[in-house]
């Protein structure tokens, strides 16, 4: 089986990633697009560690390391987006505009 | 073939995951985006294990799944922002399409260019164990196990940090004023 067919289809998850992230309004559901951009990066690691065969056991241990980030990266972002609904009564990232001069 | 039934089970799992990728990011309920991107992430858990990665596609399941949809949820929940009747999208979806488009011909162009004679060999491969994984991590890989046990401890107290009522403040004032 090609590699080339994990790499396609984690190509086109990290783009819908980047689409979600650039047109989505609510912070919470860009988050939710980042989430789908680590994971595409996730199947290359893995598709990766597959064609390799025995010595591709460091590509699913750099998977199990993103997974940790990416749980670590979806608490901060949710206390930030909470506190910001706190302060600012909405979630939306066009009007979080304090920090643009 | 010796591996039809795999290719068969990868293309129904692209499909499901594509369609639910796409769903995440276009559909108008933000509940619904969290279970479409469930359905992402278990696609992505099931192909790990036609990859032979069994100890990742539990993670998988148990911290994506089971973590950080629910937290996702919680996230939703807390901050139902009165949006009404406005779109969940802004209006660069078509400038957003464009640029997402543009980097997914491009990057399959490129990986289809770079990889094209590799071969993952599914049929007679053994798969990597936990115990292999577990060498390499307490072996090769101590120091960047430790940094990152220290970064989710670091994110944890950080999170509860942040997102606590100031209540010190409150209990600060009237001293300072005094």
């Amino acid at each position: 089986m090609p590699v080339s067919y994990f790499l396609v289809l984690s190509a086109f998850l990290f783009s819908v990633g980047v689409y979600g992230v650039l047109a989505r309004r609510n912070a919470v559901l860009v988050l939710l697009s980042i989430e789908l951009m680590l994971n595409a990066v996730n199947i290359n690691l893995v598709a990766f560690s597959a064609a390799m065969g025995e010595a591709g056991v460091p590509g699913q241990v750099f998977a199990l390391f993103i997974i940790a980030v990416a749980a670590a990266e979806v608490g901060v972002g949710l206390a930030v987006v909470i506190l910001i609904y706190r302060n600012m009564r909405t979630v939306d990232v066009g009007e979080m505009s304090l920090m643009k001069w | 073939m010796a591996e039809t039934w795999q290719e068969i089970l990868f293309w129904v799992l692209a499909v499901v995951m594509g369609v639910s990728a796409l769903r995440v990011v276009t559909t108008q309920n933000v509940v619904h985006a969290a279970l479409y991107l469930v359905g992402t992430l278990m696609g992505a858990a099931a192909l790990y294990v036609l990859l032979l990665a069994e100890l990742l596609a539990w993670a998988q399941v148990l911290i994506y799944v089971g973590a950080v949809v629910v937290l996702m949820l919680f996230g939703l929940m807390l901050t139902r922002a009165p949006i009404g009747k406005r779109s969940y999208d802004n209006n660069q979806r078509l400038l957003a399409a464009i640029v997402a488009g543009g980097l997914f011909a491009v990057m399959s162009w490129i990986l289809i260019d770079a990889f094209d004679g590799q071969k993952v060999h599914l049929a007679d491969a053994e798969g990597t164990t936990a115990e292999s994984i577990g060498d390499a991590i307490f072996s090769s890989y101590v120091l960047p196990f430790e940094a990152v046990s220290v970064l989710l401890l670091a994110a944890l107290v950080g999170a509860v940090l942040i997102s606590r009522k100031d209540e010190a403040s409150l209990v600060d004032d009237p001293e300072e004023g005094a």
